[in-house]
């Protein structure tokens, strides 16, 4: 335990106008009784040279709660007692001197019922640019029971997304369509096509796609709901294509998505850069008209990268859980982009569990009990491949979406050959390890027999059977264990 | 074509001692095992012909009673779709955990794409599987259904073949 501030000074009174540190203002109480209904929140706080880490504790719990940063009789009109967040438990963080992790607790009473960004802007507001802090991250958040209640959740679910597919027993996979950008409305919709006469569930716009000039979204969404019907001729299979309905405003991602509902597409998506109020209110329309809602992480990393500051993208998607999505991107631990394989682990716990247990080794600092708020389908996008296929299986799991972009477009024998491999793929690794077949170590075996039968898997294996991306993350789990008190 | 609902079909179709193993693994995770069939393959139709009743609390050296339900159904419905279906009944799950076809009929005429032209290029779209022409029991020729009253099903429960 750090020491709490001692200057030498004597002690000033607790209302005298002027600056009393926040720890003596009751923001610091180390013998604070958790209740059931508080939002506890871990921080991982970088003190400036000289201050004191349990005052940096109790002005972060100061400045996300009632404090300001002098004494104000005003708070003598509240209970503030209550309205304080209190934080209660500073520790090291073993082997990274100058780090901490602080535990805070914030009383229910402090967020409106149902409102991401209200409690973003509470927690996540000011105390980002503290003077008094080099950096601050916040590492997790343990949402109460009597809180989660009060947010709709997932439109669909995972379970319900299953049952309206009619889609069992395996990852789900799809692709995003490539090039990201320049195609005409009519290339697109040919690239949709034969990626899902192929194989493939779901194809998707990409998160910049949205009404540019050389393809506007009507045009778009009317080429690709074309596809989605052939190709659902060609195969008796249900199939859709994520309809980007992110846009300037919400009268315009409205008037996006009334259109995609109207020709019949029964999935939408829209990018994280919309804000928490844009995504809860998108939410509430897929709910209302039934349709299956994926969101893309776009603009995430620059806040949920780096270690030492900005906000664990195990948060992001508690958030999003809670205001509800049906699908969103969370790693593949094998692909192009950061992911350290415990790190994903934590933030697919997060999306699928119905209870997390507080696990140091996937950074989850808090037992979260999700009160059978459905789960959200993670998606996996970004540089796999179907070779691929019993690592993404064995890190990732069945409920999931495998987004194989280039790895699908990117075939040599064309488009619908690329979604037949991975199909393929897909289809004969989750049949060896229902058999009881140690897939992960015979996962390469696997794929050559299947591909023997396959041409178009066996052109895949053969075009990237070396591409890898092995880079360190940047993100990992402290070296010993941190703190996992609730 | 081929119809590709269920978790195989882009494989060659299942032998019986692969769709045992598969059986087996359902068996040993606790699911409840279901066949059902169809003549009727629209992507939407979600509903497909019971063939018994579910059959629960099976244990890992039950997969014959299964084998035997699948091979029953294939006996009356050699022209239909038939499908195993795992059930995982547990909390937070409550749905399909498995799902594969283990019959089909040896011509699968597929579906028509009929197009609504309405204002503003929109169009309505709807498949038409072909088969679907013919009244039930009828469809994919005569060996569709094996008696006139669609099959008969059994209602016991307990899995023994009729």
């Amino acid at each position: 335990m750090a020491e709490s501030s001692t200057d030498g000074k004597p002690k000033k009174d607790r209302w005298a106008s002027g600056v009393t540190p926040y720890a003596e203002m009751g923001y610091w109480d180390p013998d604070y009784d958790v209740k059931d209904t508080d939002i506890l929140c871990a921080f991982r706080i970088t003190p400036q040279e000289g201050v004191d880490a349990i005052e940096a504790a109790a002005a972060v719990a100061g400045e996300s709660s009632t404090a300001t940063w002098t004494v104000v009789w005003t708070d003598r009109l509240t209970p503030h007692e209550h309205y304080q967040a209190k934080a209660y438990k500073v520790d090291e963080v073993p082997g990274t001197p100058g780090q901490y992790i602080a535990l805070i607790a914030y009383d229910i009473d402090l967020f409106e019922e149902g409102s991401i960004a209200n409690l973003t802007s509470s927690i996540i507001g000011n105390v980002f640019g503290f003077k008094a802090l080099k950096a601050l991250r916040l590492e997790d958040m343990r949402i109460p029971t009597a809180y989660v209640k009060t947010f709709p959740g997932p439109p669909h679910g995972i379970v319900m997304e299953r049952e309206y597919l009619d889609k069992f027993g395996r990852p789900l996979i799809g692709a995003t369509t490539k090039p990201k950008l320049g195609l005409s409305a009519k290339n697109y919709g040919r690239v949709v096509y034969e990626a899902l006469r192929g194989g493939l569930d779901f194809t998707k716009d990409d998160e910049n796609i949205n009404s540019q000039p050389f393809m506007r979204w009507r045009d778009r969404y009317l080429h690709s709901m074309e596809a989605v019907n052939r190709a659902s001729a060609m195969t008796g299979e249900v199939k859709g294509h994520y309809m980007n309905v992110t846009g300037a405003t919400m009268e315009d991602m409205y008037e996006r998505a009334e259109f995609a509902k109207e020709i019949g597409s029964i999935i939408i998506m829209m990018d994280l850069t919309v804000g928490y109020t844009a995504m809860s209110s998108m939410s509430k329309w897929c709910r209302a008209n039934g349709m299956i809602l994926h969101l893309h992480r776009a603009g995430h990393g620059t806040y949920t990268r780096q270690k030492f500051h900005g906000v664990s993208f195990r948060v992001i998607a508690k958030w999003c859980r809670l205001l509800g999505v049906d699908h969103i991107h969370a790693g593949t631990v094998v692909g192009k982009l950061e992911g350290d394989p415990a790190m994903i682990r934590g933030y697919y716990d997060v999306c699928r569990q119905r209870y997390n247990k507080a696990n140091p080794e996937t950074g989850l600092y808090f037992d979260q009990d999700w009160a059978s708020l459905p789960g959200v389908m993670p998606v996996a996008s970004g540089g796999i491949h179907a070779g691929q296929m019993y690592q993404l299986l064995h890190y990732l799991g069945e409920d999931v979406v495998l987004q194989f972009g280039g790895g699908t477009i990117g075939h040599p024998m064309g488009i619908a050959a690329g979604a037949t491999a991975n199909r393929v793929a897909v289809e004969a690794m989750i049949q060896a390890r229902n058999e009881g077949v140690d897939y992960f170590s015979e996962g390469p075996d696997i794929l050559t027999k299947a591909a023997k039968g396959c041409p178009e898997l066996n052109a895949a294996l053969e075009v990237w059977k070396d591409i890898t991306f092995e880079f360190t993350s940047t993100d990992t789990a402290d070296v010993v264990e941190t703190p996992t008190s609730s | 074509m081929r119809v590709t609902q269920g978790t195989f079909s882009y494989l060659p179709d299942l032998t019986d001692e692969q769709v045992e193993a598969q059986i087996l693994y359902s068996l040993q995770n606790g699911w409840a095992i279901m066949v059902e069939h169809t003549d009727d393959p629209h992507p939407r139709n979600s509903l497909w012909e019971m063939w018994s009743p579910p059959l629960f609390d099976l244990g890992e050296d039950e997969v014959d009673v299964v084998m035997r339900e699948v091979r029953a159904a294939r006996e009356a419905f050699p022209q239909q779709y038939i499908k195993l279906v795992a059930y995982d009944r547990s909390l937070g799950r409550q749905t399909t955990a498995l799902s594969f076809i283990v019959n089909r009929p040896d011509v699968e005429p597929g579906f028509r794409v009929e197009r609504q032209e309405n204002a503003d290029r929109q169009i309505r779209y709807t498949l038409h599987a072909y088969a679907t022409d013919a009244p039930v029991g009828q469809r994919y020729g005569v060996n569709g259904s094996s008696t006139s009253n669609g099959g008969k099903r059994k209602s016991d429960g307990t899995g023994s073949a009729e």
